[in-house]
């Protein structure tokens, strides 16, 4: 079995991908809820096209997503030189780049889970809050967000499941340095363009699959734990 | 505690046009479905923003859109208790309890909650979840988890529709006690003439979005042409009345009251105890002598006071007997035959069975004349 044996580069791209996506999945979190409570709750001018521009990373080829996060937060692009000259972030070629990438390509998938979950909820529950004395803030903190937490934990997990796949638009924006951008998909990639590189390609598929498989159990796991505690308790 | 409500609202096609004043312990909104009733009282819970009028409470002026005053529902203090419970499914019955208390500054914290949650006979039910209580359960968590709000004010939305029978008859008695042995006064919301009669001290008539008639409610229930035409043969007077004795014998039980002895099938309560009465106007009979070789038990003697309107097949008498009213709804076919004419010696006639549960309850009945809109 020692075919299963992994390098120390690939360890890296391992623990990077995990670290990707970790970051990913947290960094864009306040702002998913916010952003689909907004859809959920909200009118405003706009929202429709607010909720296309979410919904853009879903459809726009990878590599175009990839490519424009180049074009604004790359090293001489707008966003990206003002970061960097006013707070020393950088993304370009960093695995800060490659976690901005992933946030956004997951980030329809979080939204969207969350939306559907604040809309499920029964609104007359949080008017009933509201003639207990409890101010909006509180109705959402108190009663929207503990009824919606089904939802953000099954965004949470597709945020982190689809950053750990992430490769064109990492790729695209990050490129593919080891150590520093080198993913798992990106890692694969590597493997199948050099010679003998099949036994490589199959051992971080094989680690890509348990990781993914482990993040799913989890989340079912918490779902059920969540969804006891909720009405059976 | 006085309540004044004067607003006009349009939802749809719609339009509520309600002004009323109360200060009874417990003011039914009574009217049927569709006569703007759950409207008035989202528009005084400040779940919808009238688009014109005042709603005072006391001296606080919630809304007044002349000086564009409009108090949010969580400034209100003002404790809802809905058709449908609305408990929060991911909190156990005592964190729905005290989840209002939780944003009432301690020094405005009224209601001692182990005596409410003793009141509501919650205390075995503390720990559960709203999905493991039965639909009375949930409205007694519900009342209980408005009340501890510290409400200056209590609405209960037709909070018995959704219930059985069995139910209703199961929480009646918590929301007597909550009437007679708390401070906040009620707004109650209903279309049963069985359950106002019972609870209210005062009531406010709603029909197609308008006031047509508030007052006592002993002064209203007795005046059918004010009930909507197919409650109105539920209408009657109601007595005032003290249960004086039970025969086991034949299960019945004797109240008195002014108007005379009343008996009743079944043990109705503990012997001293006041129970309010409503007699039927269409289960009373009149007879011109005194029945003799009758099965009906319940004979009170009066005098005609008032005879109503004419028109169509049934006539309304009221009587006056021993000081209270009682009215009789009789063809008028009869009044023609026993030539019944104002101030004339009659005898009421009522037969003992008439009495269905929900037509008495332990309960008192505000004076007549204290204070009405």
């Amino acid at each position: 079995m020692g075919w299963l044996q992994l390098s120390a580069e690939e360890w890296d791209a391992v623990y990077l991908s995990i670290k990707v996506a970790t970051w990913a999945m947290l960094a864009s979190l306040p702002l998913g809820v916010l952003t689909a409570f907004l859809l959920a709750r909200r009118d405003f001018w706009g929202k429709s096209i607010l909720n296309g521009v979410v919904h853009l990373p879903l459809i726009l080829p990878p590599v175009v997503t990839g490519y424009l996060l180049l074009l604004t937060f790359g090293a001489r692009g707008p966003v990206g030189s003002f970061l960097a000259e006013n707070f020393g972030i950088v993304f370009s070629f960093r695995w800060t780049g490659a976690a901005l990438a992933c946030a956004i390509m997951g980030f329809p998938l979080m939204v969207r889970a969350i939306r559907l979950s604040i809309e499920a909820i029964d609104r007359k529950l949080e008017a009933a809050a509201g003639t207990l004395g409890a101010s909006p803030l509180w109705v959402f903190l108190t009663i929207t967000l503990p009824l919606a937490l089904p939802g953000i934990v099954a965004g949470m997990i597709l945020s982190f499941a689809k950053a750990m796949g992430e490769f064109g638009a990492t790729i695209t924006f990050v490129s593919n340095i080891p150590r520093e951008t080198q993913t798992l998909p990106s890692a694969i990639y590597t493997f199948t363009q050099v010679p003998g590189g099949d036994a490589g390609a199959l051992r971080l598929t094989l680690i890509s699959i348990a990781i993914s498989m482990a993040a799913l159990v989890a989340s079912e796991l918490l779902a059920r734990r969540i969804g006891r505690r909720m009405d059976l308790g | 505690m006085s309540l004044t409500v004067d607003v006009r609202h349009t939802l749809g096609a719609f339009q509520l046009e309600a002004s009323f004043a109360s200060s009874g312990r417990l003011t039914a909104l009574f009217g049927p479905s569709g006569s703007g009733k759950t409207t008035l009282v989202n528009l005084i819970g400040g779940l919808i923003r009238p688009e014109h009028g005042r709603i005072a409470i006391g001296g606080r002026t919630l809304v007044d859109t002349d000086q564009r005053l409009f108090t949010p529902a969580h400034k209100r203090r003002i404790g809802y208790v809905f058709q449908d419970a609305r408990l929060f499914p991911h909190l156990s019955v005592r964190q729905n309890l005290l989840y209002g208390r939780w944003f009432t500054p301690p020094a405005e914290r009224t209601g001692d909650v182990g005596r409410i949650i003793e009141m509501l006979g919650l205390d075995h039910l503390l720990e559960r979840k709203p999905s493991f209580l039965s639909g009375g359960e949930k409205q007694r968590v519900a009342i209980g988890r408005a009340l501890l709000a510290s409400p200056s004010l209590l609405l209960m939305d037709e909070s018995l529709a959704s219930l059985d029978d069995a139910r209703k008859a199961e929480i009646m008695p918590y929301i007597e006690r909550l009437r007679d042995e708390t401070e906040t006064p009620i707004v109650y919301v209903s279309h049963s003439i069985a359950e106002v009669s019972r609870l209210a001290t005062d009531i406010v008539v709603l029909a197609g979005g308008r006031v047509t008639a508030a007052g006592p409610a002993g002064a209203i229930m007795q005046r059918l042409d004010l009930l909507p035409p197919e409650e109105q043969g539920q209408g009657g007077a109601i007595l005032e009345t003290r249960i004086f004795a039970y025969d086991s014998a034949f299960d019945m039980s004797t109240l008195r009251s002014a108007a005379g002895e009343i008996h009743v099938p079944g043990n109705v309560g503990a012997i001293g105890q006041t129970m309010r009465v409503r007699l039927r106007a269409r289960d009373v009979m009149i007879s011109t002598q005194k029945p003799e070789g009758l099965s009906a038990l319940n004979i009170l003697e009066g005098e005609i006071v008032e005879i109503g309107s004419r028109a169509g097949a049934l006539v309304e008498l009221r009587l006056a007997c021993g000081g209270e009213a009682v009215v009789s709804r009789i063809t008028r076919h009869s009044l023609h035959a026993l030539q019944l004419v104002p101030g004339m010696k009659v005898f009421a006639v009522i037969k003992a069975v008439s009495f269905d549960p929900d037509s008495h309850g332990a309960t008192r009945l505000r004076a007549p004349l204290d204070g009405h809109a």
